[in-house]
C-alpha cells in the first residue's frame, strides 16, 4: 500500500505515493532526480547521504520517506544560489578539499548544519562534527580547512544569526 | 621551446565545480527506458556443495522479470576471469573463475543467481526469496594451516591449496655468515579492505537489433573491461563501448579489473532485452570486491656490529582467496623491493601463493610496495635495536648514494637522494628534541615513540619489455590530441582519472606544450568510444609518467606539423620558425608571426604544402624506457598508553619526492589521503574472518573501523626535488607514495615506543587490545 508523501525539497513542493518502507535517500534519487545525495554504505556509517531536514543535519538512508511528510528538506543541488557555489561549496574547492567527489556532498551539507549551529568552531570541533562523514581519498585534512575556510568567509561569530542559518539551509 | 606557466602551478581543479554542487555523474545516477535492476543471490558459505536450487517463489514475485543461474550463463561466457602473470609467470594452480558458482561455492559471496526486476527493491526482495540447498564442505581459512599436507581444499577435488611457489633469488648462507647479528622475525600483513567510497556498480545496454553493447561500469580501466568482458561474452570488440563511469567514487585499486558481475550483467542484458543495472551495496562490497594485503612475511636480517647491512632473506605468503586475482600476483613486487633503499650483499626471496575459501586479494593501494617498505623499514629498525645504533644512523650508513642503482634483483632506481629528504624530514621533525623528550618522558612513565620510513617504490608502469611479458599485454599508453578548426583543442587520454585530477594536470600539461591557454583545452577519459584505440588505465601511479608523457608527445606532433605549415605560410624554412608560447615566428622577424589558432585554421582549408593533408591531430603511445623511482623521508610521533595500550599519533611529518611537480597543490592531496590509508591499516583495519565457520565477522562497516576525521594526525608536509631522467617531464608519479611509506613509519613508532618493556615488534593493527596484551605481558 502506498502513502502519499508531500516534502519541500529546495524550496521547491513535491507530491509522491511512495511504499511506506522506502528509504527517504531513494526517494530524492530515484522519485525527484536529486543524484547528488549519494550512498556509501548500508549501515548509517558513512555519512555521504546526508541533507539536512528542518535545518538539522540527517543521514537521510536513516529516514523513511513517509517520515518526511511536511518536513522542509535541503540537499546538494539547492546549496549554489542563482550560478553562485555556497561558500562552503566554495571552500571545498578552493582548498582541494576533495577528490573523487563521492563523499563531498554529504560533507558540505553536514559542515552547512555544523557552521549553523557553531559558526567559529576549532580545529577539534570540526573534527567532531565532521566524525558522522567517511572520505576515503583526502585524510581530511583539506576538508577541515575547508570548513576552516568556509567559517571565516560567513563571517563565522561576527554574522548574524538568522542569516547563518538562512546560508546553512539554503533558504531565503 | 622555454614556457612552463602552467606545469608547477597550484591550479584550482576544474572537476570541482560540478562534484561539489551534486552533479557528478556516478553510474547509480543513470537509468536507461526499460532498465531493469539486477540483484545477485550470493553463498552464505566459505565453502559448499550446492544440492539444489529453486527458483519458483523468485520468479513469481512481483515485478521480476527474469531469475538467471549457471545454467542460463554456461553457454554466453567463454572461459571465465583472467589472471595476469604479473610477477609470477608460472602458477602452479589457477582455478577458473567462472563469474557465477555451478556446483560448488568457494567463497561467502560468490554469485550463485541474480534476479532481474523492474524496481530495485523489488529484486532485492524476490532474491531472499531464491531458495538454494547447500551441503558445507570444510573452508580452508588459515593460510599456514592451509600450506600443510592433508589440509583440506579450498576447492574440491584439488591437489592442495599451493596457487604459487617461486624463489626470485636463493638463500646464500655464507654470506649471512659474514654478519656479526642476525634477527629473525615474522610480520603480518593483515586483510583490508579497499573501501572506494562508492561501491561497483554498472549499467548493461546491450542493443539485439545494432549487436552493440554500452556498458557504463565503476572502473580504472575501461579498455581492458571491453577487451575481457566484451570478448568473454562473444561480442567483438568494436561492438562494444564501456564508459568508466562517467564519474567514479575512488577505487584504490578494487576497480582494476573484470568482475563476474560485469560479464552477469552484460549476459542478462542480452537475454532479457532490457538494460540492466547493478549497484553494489557496501555490505556486499565487503565480500564482491577484492582485499588487499593478506601476507606473511618471515625475515632474517643480517648485518654487521657497526651497522653495515650485509643479507636479507625474506619468504611472502599470500592468502590469495579462493581465485587468484586477476593482478594478484602483482603483489608479489614485494620481493623484488624487499631491499628497499638501501645497498645489501644479498638478498634472497620466495613467494608463495596459498589458496583459501575467502575473497580473492588483488591490488590495493601500493599492492607489494607497501609490504616491502614495512618489512625492510622493520628488519633495518631491528638491527638498530639490537646493535644499539640510532634509526636515522643506520638509514644513512646504508642508502644507496650512486644513481642509477641496480637493486639485487637487477631493478635499476633511476634516480635519488635518500639522505636528502631525510635530513630535511629530521629536522623539521626536531628529531633530536624529540629523542630528548622520549628520554625525559620514560623517566616519568610516559612512552613516546618515534619510527622513520625512508621508502622507495617502483612506478610509471611501464616499460613494454617488462611489463608485456607480465601483464600479458604492454602497459604503455596512449593519448590523442585534436585541434579543431577555431584552435580549442580536445585531448583524449587511456588513462582513467576516479579522483586523482588528471582533468586538471593533464589540461595544464598540455596546455604548455602547445601554448595555448589552458581554458581552451577539453579533457576526455574514461570513453573506449572516443580517443586512441587502446588505453590502458589508472593504477600504480602511472598516470603522469606514462599517460602524461604520452600527451606530450601527440602535443609535440601536433606542433611538428604546424610547424611545417607556419614555415609555408609565412614563407620561410621550416629550420628558421620559432615556436614560443603558442606562436610562430620566423627567426630574427618577430613581427612574421602566426599564433596557433590561425595555423589551426589553416590547417582545414586549401592551399597547404605539396603532400600535407589537411588536419592537424596526433595519435601517440608512450612506452617509458624505465619504471620511474619516487622516494622520501616519513616520521610519526606517538605516545603509547601502557594502562590502555591507546596509541596517540601526535605528528607526522612526510618529505617526499616525485621528481618534477605538475601541481603541488594536487600532488599534496594524494600524499596525505595516501598517508591516511597506511595510517588506517597501521592502527585501525583488519578484516576478520572465522577460521572455523569461514563466516566474516567484519562484514559491515559497523565491524571495520574506517578512520573518521578524529583519527587523522596533525601532518607536515615538505618535498626535495630530485627529477627523474626516464622521461622529459622529469616526473616520477605521488598516487601511492602516502600508503607505501605510512604504515613502516607509524609501527616503527610503535615500536619505539613500547621498546622499554622489552617489545621487538608490534602487528598490525596496532589496536589497544593488541598492544594492552603485549604490555601486560611484557611486564609480568
Amino acid at each position: 500500500m502506498k502513502h502519499k508523501v508531500a516534502t519541500t525539497v529546495n524550496g521547491r513542493r513535491y507530491e509522491h505515493e511512495v511504499e511506506p518502507r522506502l528509504l527517504l535517500v531513494h526517494h530524492l534519487r530515484d522519485n525527484l532526480g536529486l543524484t547528488g545525495t549519494h550512498i556509501g554504505c548500508d549501515t548509517s556509517q558513512c555519512g555521504a547521504c546526508t541533507i539536512l531536514v528542518d535545518g538539522m543535519a540527517v543521514k537521510s538512508c536513516t529516514m523513511f520517506a513517509v517520515q518526511a511528510e511536511g518536513r522542509s528538506l535541503a540537499t546538494i543541488e539547492g546549496m549554489a544560489r542563482d550560478g553562485e557555489l555556497h561558500p562552503i561549496q566554495q571552500a571545498f574547492w578552493d582548498e582541494h578539499g576533495l577528490q573523487c567527489g563521492y563523499c563531498t556532498p554529504g560533507f558540505i551539507m553536514a559542515a552547512a548544519y555544523l557552521l549553523a549551529t557553531n559558526p567559529n568552531p576549532t580545529e577539534d570541533e570540526i573534527r567532531k562534527g565532521l566524525e558522522g562523514n567517511l572520505c576515503r581519498c583526502t585524510g581530511y585534512v583539506n576538508i577541515v580547512k575547508a570548513v576552516q575556510t568556509a567559517a571565516r568567509t560567513m563571517g563565522g561569530a561576527k554574522a548574524p544569526a538568522e542569516k547563518k542559518a538562512a546560508m546553512a539551509t539554503g533558504g531565503e | 621551446m622555454a614556457i612552463t606557466t602552467m606545469i608547477g602551478a597550484k591550479i584550482h581543479r576544474r572537476e570541482d565545480p560540478r562534484l561539489v554542487s551534486g552533479h557528478g555523474r556516478y553510474v547509480d545516477d543513470m537509468t536507461r527506458p526499460g532498465m531493469l535492476h539486477m540483484n545477485v543471490v550470493r553463498s552464505p558459505y566459505a565453502h559448499a556443495k550446492i544440492r539444489s536450487i529453486d527458483l519458483a517463489a523468485a520468479k513469481a514475485a512481483p515485478g521480476v522479470q527474469a531469475v538467471y543461474t549457471y545454467a542460463d550463463f554456461k553457454d554466453h561466457i567463454a572461459g571465465g576471469l583472467p589472471v595476469s602473470n604479473s610477477f609470477v609467470a608460472e602458477k602452479k594452480q589457477v582455478p577458473n573463475q567462472f563469474p557465477i558458482a555451478h556446483d560448488e561455492v568457494v567463497y561467502q559471496g560468490e554469485p550463485v543467481a541474480v534476479v532481474l526486476a523492474e524496481e530495485r527493491y523489488q529484486a532485492a526482495d524476490a532474491a531472499q526469496l531464491v531458495e538454494v540447498e547447500y551441503d558445507q564442505l570444510p573452508a580452508v581459512m588459515n593460510i599456514e594451516k592451509a600450506m600443510e599436507k592433508g589440509s583440506p581444499t579450498a576447492h574440491i577435488g584439488a591437489p592442495d591449496n599451493i596457487g604459487w611457489e617461486l624463489t626470485y633469488a636463493p638463500e646464500n648462507p655464507d654470506v649471512m655468515k659474514e654478519a656479526d647479528v642476525v634477527v629473525k622475525e615474522r610480520i603480518l600483513q593483515q586483510r583490508l579492505f579497499p573501501i572506494a567510497m562508492e561501491g561497483r556498480g554498472l549499467v548493461a545496454d546491450y542493443d539485439n537489433y545494432d549487436k552493440r553493447l554500452t556498458l557504463w561500469t565503476s572502473s580504472q580501466v575501461p579498455h581492458f573491461i571491453r577487451l575481457f568482458v566484451g570478448t568473454a561474452c562473444g561480442l567483438a570488440e568494436s561492438q562494444v563501448r564501456v564508459i568508466a563511469g562517467p564519474d567514479v567514487g575512488g577505487a584504490f585499486g578494487s576497480k582494476l579489473r573484470p568482475y563476474p558481475e560485469e560479464y552477469l550483467a552484460v549476459v542478462s542484458s542480452k537475454l532479457s532485452g532490457h538494460p540492466v543495472k547493478w549497484i553494489e551495496g557496501r555490505t556486499e562490497n565487503l565480500v564482491a570486491t577484492t582485499h588487499g594485503r593478506g601476507q606473511i612475511f618471515d625475515i632474517e636480517v643480517g648485518a654487521k656490529k657497526d651497522g653495515t647491512l650485509v643479507a636479507l632473506n625474506v619468504t611472502q605468503y599470500i592468502d590469495l582467496g579462493a581465485y587468484q586475482g586477476v593482478f594478484g600476483a602483482f603483489q608479489a613486487v614485494a620481493c623484488l623491493l624487499a631491499g628497499g633503499a638501501y645497498r645489501w650483499k644479498h638478498v634472497a626471496s620466495r613467494t608463495v601463493g596459498v589458496l583459501t575459501n575467502k575473497t580473492s586479494t588483488d591490488p590495493y593501494r601500493g599492492a607489494g610496495r607497501p609490504e616491502a617498505t614495512h618489512l625492510v623499514e622493520r628488519a633495518v629498525d631491528l638491527i638498530a635495536d639490537k646493535i644499539g645504533m640510532d634509526p636515522a644512523e643506520i638509514r644513512r650508513k646504508n642508502f644507496a648514494t650512486e644513481f642509477p642503482f641496480t637493486n639485487n634483483f637487477g631493478l635499476v632506481y633511476d634516480s635519488g637522494d635518500y639522505n636528502g629528504s631525510l635530513d630535511k624530514a629530521l629536522k623539521i621533525a626536531g628529531y633530536d628534541q624529540l629523542r630528548r623528550e622520549q628520554a625525559e618522558g620514560r623517566k616519568h612513565g610516559r612512552y613516546l615513540g618515534i619510527g622513520l620510513s625512508t621508502w622507495i617504490e617502483i612506478c610509471g608502469l611501464g616499460p613494454s619489455a617488462a611489463t608485456a611479458p607480465a601483464a600479458g599485454v604492454a602497459l604503455v599508453e596512449s593519448s590523442q590530441v585534436r585541434v579543431l578548426p577555431t584552435g580549442s583543442v580536445t585531448v583524449y587520454v587511456g588513462t582513467h582519472s576516479h579522483g586523482q585530477s588528471h582533468d586538471t594536470t593533464f589540461a595544464q600539461i598540455a596546455a604548455d606544450t602547445l601554448g595555448v591557454p589552458y581554458e581552451s583545452i577539453e579533457l576526455r577519459h574514461g570513453d573506449t568510444a572516443e580517443g586512441p584505440a587502446m588505453g590502458y588505465g589508472t593504477y600504480g601511479s602511472r598516470s603522469v609518467a606514462v599517460g602524461g608523457m604520452s600527451i606530450r608527445k601527440s602535443c609535440l606532433k601536433v606542433v611538428d606539423k604546424a610547424k611545417k605549415l607556419a614555415a609555408h605560410i609565412l614563407e620561410a624554412s621550416e629550420e628558421d620558425i620559432v615556436f614560443d608560447q603558442g606562436r610562430f615566428h620566423v627567426k630574427g622577424s618577430p613581427d612574421k608571426v602566426k599564433a596557433f589558432g590561425e595555423i589551426a585554421f589553416a590547417s582545414y582549408g586549401a592551399g597547404l604544402p605539396e603532400g600535407m593533408e589537411q588536419g592537424l591531430e596526433a595519435v601517440s603511445y608512450f612506452d617509458p624506457p624505465n619504471f620511474t623511482w619516487p622516494f622520501g623521508a616519513h616520521v610519526a610521533v606517538v605516545e603509547v598508553d601502557p594502562d590502555t595500550g591507546g596509541v596517540d599519533l601526535r605528528k607526522y611529518i612526510a618529505v617526499d619526492d616525485c621528481g618534477n611537480v605538475i601541481n603541488p597543490m594536487i600532488v599534496e592531496g594524494q600524499i596525505v589521503g595516501g598517508i591516511a590509508q597506511g595510517i588506517a591499516q597501521a592502527l585501525y583495519e583488519e578484516v576478520v574472518y572465522d577460521d572455523d565457520s569461514g563466516q566474516l565477522r567484519t562484514g559491515t562497516l559497523t565491524d571495520y573501523l574506517v578512520p573518521t576525521a578524529n583519527e587523522m594526525p596533525e601532518m607536515v608536509l615538505d618535498n626535495t626535488l630530485t627529477p627523474s631522467p626516464t622521461n622529459e617531464l622529469g616526473v616520477k608519479g605521488i598516487g601511492e607514495a602516502g600508503t607505501i611509506a605510512a604504515s613502516a613509519a607509524v609501527i616503527n613508532a610503535v615500536v619505539d615506543a613500547v621498546s622499554p618493556f622489552g617489545i621487538k615488534h608490534v602487528d598490525m593493527p596496532a589496536s589497544p587490545d593488541r598492544l594492552w596484551k603485549m604490555i601486560k605481558e611484557a611486564r609480568n
